[in-house]
């Protein structure tokens, strides 16, 4: 690797070549002040808060869109640069409003940290600016215009991470905003509600719509029997809440959290996500066998199909019939569950936890209420449960070890792996082999459908035929296999697509601070989740064979059709034709 | 529109015209001179970039309208060297004439009055610009004349129905 000599405050140091002015200045121990910059996008240089000094440079350069060059001679520390920098974070919150102590965001909104770090005490020329209305037009997302900076980063992923294009930058001087074109709300735009804007956005100008309320008001309710069911990638996640570091696994505290918060059951959504290929996995075979529609999708991703039905509602009949394992849950929970407990399912109050925020649309599809009640009641992020668990003084990080309830908690290694980008795959194919070549697979582990790269093709040989098989995540790749098989190049049978980068485990709804490179953490978490687990293909579940022999006598069966397999609504608005 | 926006699209070399580009043209081919909703639609679908992006570009510059204007507009110059050249009077005899005020549009959608800062055209001031073309070293009477010859021009040409969508 090559290096250049340069100075940051009179010290001589030798950085690589090719790196940014802020990224050599964290090399060496100096974080600048941040705002419109993001690790995982493109250079943006429009805040100006990271300015620093270049001998020979009249102006004050953008240190995240500088490069160093050898004998740079860089100051970052000298009154003109604070001077500078304190002007312009004084001139963005002149146009704030000033509302951090009721804010969402407020513990860890990157604008006020800043103004924190800066030692903002008075700020100057306060304007009372028109209050815009706030968007809350879809169960998922709220979008708060008045505390958008327009820097710019939820338009980034939108575009280029996603490629659903929604948000962007509109008019000019004063009357900028970021928003969908015309202004338009976000339920009449072909927003997928994948929450990847909330995870770029710094501060507190689009969050999930909180559902706390809810729940804790049916936790409130003697009548009600409230159980909860906590999606794969959570366990990975919600110790970072609590400053452990990303990826950590945590299901066991989880659990007791989960208990102290008074949930009568604590159920996995890894039951559901078992119970999923079982019947994912049969669809594949009888399609296989039946010369039905391939290759054939899976539909576990709110996000993904909400992008289907808006830009390919050509290609539904591909999509797995399958509802998703929470939905899956939901519908197990007010039939069989209800069944088994006695419990009159009117009074069950079905939460999930989950990494999304498309999954509380899911929930709110007016067709998920296939055992006469609605599937599930209240859907919360991970972030809206790590402020529940605060709420209640929980301290997470002492807690005792708990253990799942049964039998909705009861689940397997393969299940666990629906977390991340190509564990559906992986663990359909664990399955299906054995289904279809009656012998025990030796190496569980397909590992050429892991991995962050965009899309991933693999083969795999089943019983004598070689079965080719596609993996998308983020949904500018999985637009890409669209694509091919809109043009008949694609000769895939089986192919996964998760709308979030990484799979689930990057999701929208997942803890703040969610970088790739965090991704890739908690990637291993779940995958080590896997390891250990003592079954790992669903098949093997007991509780789910159970479920099968005593209740939905097997997959693909009257009563999992009824219950288990869900239809889809072609809502294109002619983005794309 | 679907059809009129593609041929322009086609015209300018495909997806990979300028975006601004093809705006102009669609808001020229556009008998109230702007660029709709549904135009907007059209031109992401031609050139496969999404709406918003289309938008963005449409609301950033000043020289493309998102609302229904006159099929003529008329820009007058509110900037000082105008401004000490005269251009009040130039502004009376314009809306005196059209019976509308800068930011209007004339009862029959012929002629839209705008006032902008600086038509770049300092040295003959006071100018005004209607449509492409810029007007210098004007006296109040020239200027009603070019409207009068304006309306001259449209009722020849239709015989003084009112101007489409
Ligand atoms: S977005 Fe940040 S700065 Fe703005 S009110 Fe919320 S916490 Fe405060
Ligand atoms: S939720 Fe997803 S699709 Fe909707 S605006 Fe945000 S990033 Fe774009
Ligand atoms: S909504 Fe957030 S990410 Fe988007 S421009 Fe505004 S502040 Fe930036
Ligand atoms: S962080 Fe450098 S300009 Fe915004
Ligand atoms: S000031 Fe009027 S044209 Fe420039």
């Amino acid at each position: 690797m090559s290096t250049v000599e340069i100075t940051i405050n009179k010290k001589t140091v030798r950085v690589p070549e090719n790196i940014t002015i802020m990224a050599a200045a964290k090399l060496n121990g100096i974080s600048l002040p941040s705002l419109c910059h993001h690790p995982d996008q493109k250079v943006k240089a429009n805040c100006r808060v990271c300015a620093v000094e270049v001998e020979g440079s009249k102006n004050l350069v953008a240190s995240c869109s500088t490069m160093v060059s050898e004998g740079m001679k860089i100051t970052t520390n000298s009154p003109r640069v604070r001077e500078t920098v304190r002007t312009i974070v004084e001139l963005i919150l002149a146009d704030h409003p000033q509302e951090c102590l009721t804010c969402i965001r407020s513990g860890e909104c990157e604008l006020r940290q800043l103004a924190f770090k800066l030692g903002m005490k008075e700020v100057q020329g306060v304007k009372t600016v028109k209050r815009l209305p706030l968007d809350l037009s879809t169960p998922s997302l709220v979008r708060d215009p008045n505390k958008c900076i327009k820097c710019g980063r939820c338009a980034e992923v939108c575009h280029h991470v996603q490629e659903v294009g929604i948000l962007y930058s509109h008019n000019r001087g004063l009357d900028i905003g970021v928003t969908p074109e015309y202004g338009k709300e976000l339920k009449d735009v072909a927003c997928v509600l994948c929450g990847q804007c909330v995870l770029a956005c710094p501060v507190g100008a689009i969050y999930e719509k909180d559902d706390t309320d809810k729940v804790w008001e049916a936790l409130g309710n003697p009548d009600k029997h409230v159980v909860v069911q906590v999606a794969p990638s959570v366990r990975v996640s919600i110790a970072e809440e609590f400053d452990q570091p990303s990826g950590s696994i945590a299901t066991s505290k989880l659990v007791s959290a989960l208990r102290l918060l008074g949930f009568d059951r604590v159920f996995d959504t890894d039951f559901a996500a078992d119970l999923t290929i079982m019947e994912e996995g049969h669809e594949l075979l009888q399609r296989l066998q039946t010369g039905g529609v391939l290759p054939l999708i899976t539909s576990c991703s709110p996000g993904w199909i909400k992008y289907i039905e808006h830009f390919y509602p050509e290609l539904l009949p591909h999509v797995s019939s399958c509802k998703s394992p929470q939905q899956m849950f939901g519908a197990m929970a007010k039939s069989y569950y209800a069944q088994i407990s006695g419990i009159d399912p009117k009074d069950i109050f079905v939460v999930s936890v989950m990494p999304c925020t498309a999954k509380k649309y899911e929930a709110a599809r007016p067709e998920m209420k296939d055992s006469g009640y609605r599937d599930v009641d209240a859907v919360l992020t991970t972030r809206e449960l790590g402020r529940m668990f605060k709420h209640e003084g929980i301290d997470f990080n002492s807690l005792e070890d708990g253990e799942f309830d049964s039998p909705l908690g009861i689940s397997t290694g393969a299940a666990a792996i629906f977390g991340v980008t190509g564990g559906v795959m992986e663990a359909a194919l664990r399955t299906v082999y054995e289904v279809v070549t009656g012998q025990t697979l030796e190496k569980l582990e397909f590992t050429g459908v892991r991995g962050m790269a965009g899309v991933k093709a693999s083969s795999v040989n089943l019983g004598g035929t070689e079965v080719k098989v596609a993996v998308a995540h983020g949904l500018a790749h999985a637009k890409q296999i669209m694509e091919a098989i809109a043009a008949g190049e694609a000769d895939y049978t089986f192919i996964e697509v998760m709308c979030c980068p990484g799979g689930c485990i990057g999701g929208g709804g997942q803890p703040y601070g969610t970088t790739n490179a965090v991704r890739e953490k908690r990637i291993q978490g779940l995958y080590e989740v896997d390891q250990k687990a003592e079954l790992r293909k669903s098949h093997e579940n007991p509780a789910i064979q159970k479920l099968y022999e005593d209740y939905l006598q097997a997959p693909l069966s009257p009563v999992s059709h009824k219950l288990l397999h869900t239809t889809y609504t072609n809502r294109c608005q002619h983005e794309l034709q | 529109m679907q059809a009129v926006v593609q041929e322009i699209v086609g015209q300018m070399g495909n997806e990979k015209a300028p975006l601004l580009q093809v705006l102009l043209a669609v808001q020229d081919a556009s008998p109230r001179n702007y660029v709709s909703e549904e135009a907007v639609r059209a031109i992401a679908r031609s050139m496969r970039v999404s709406r918003c992006r289309v938008y963005s570009t449409a609301s950033f510059y000043t020289e493309i309208s998102l609302k229904p204007r006159g099929r003529h507009l008329i820009r007058i110059c509110g900037n000082a060297p105008c401004e000490n050249a005269g251009r009040a009077a130039i502004m009376d005899a314009i809306q005196k004439e059209l019976g509308i005020k800068a930011g209007e549009i004339t009862a029959d959608g012929l002629i839209s009055l705008e006032k902008v800062s600086c038509l770049g055209a300092c040295y003959k001031s006071p100018a005004i610009k209607v449509d492409h073309q810029i007007y210098g070293n004007l006296t109040p009477e020239e200027a009603v004349a070019i409207i009068r010859s304006l309306r001259e021009e449209f009722s020849n040409e239709h015989n003084g129905s009112p101007v489409g969508i």
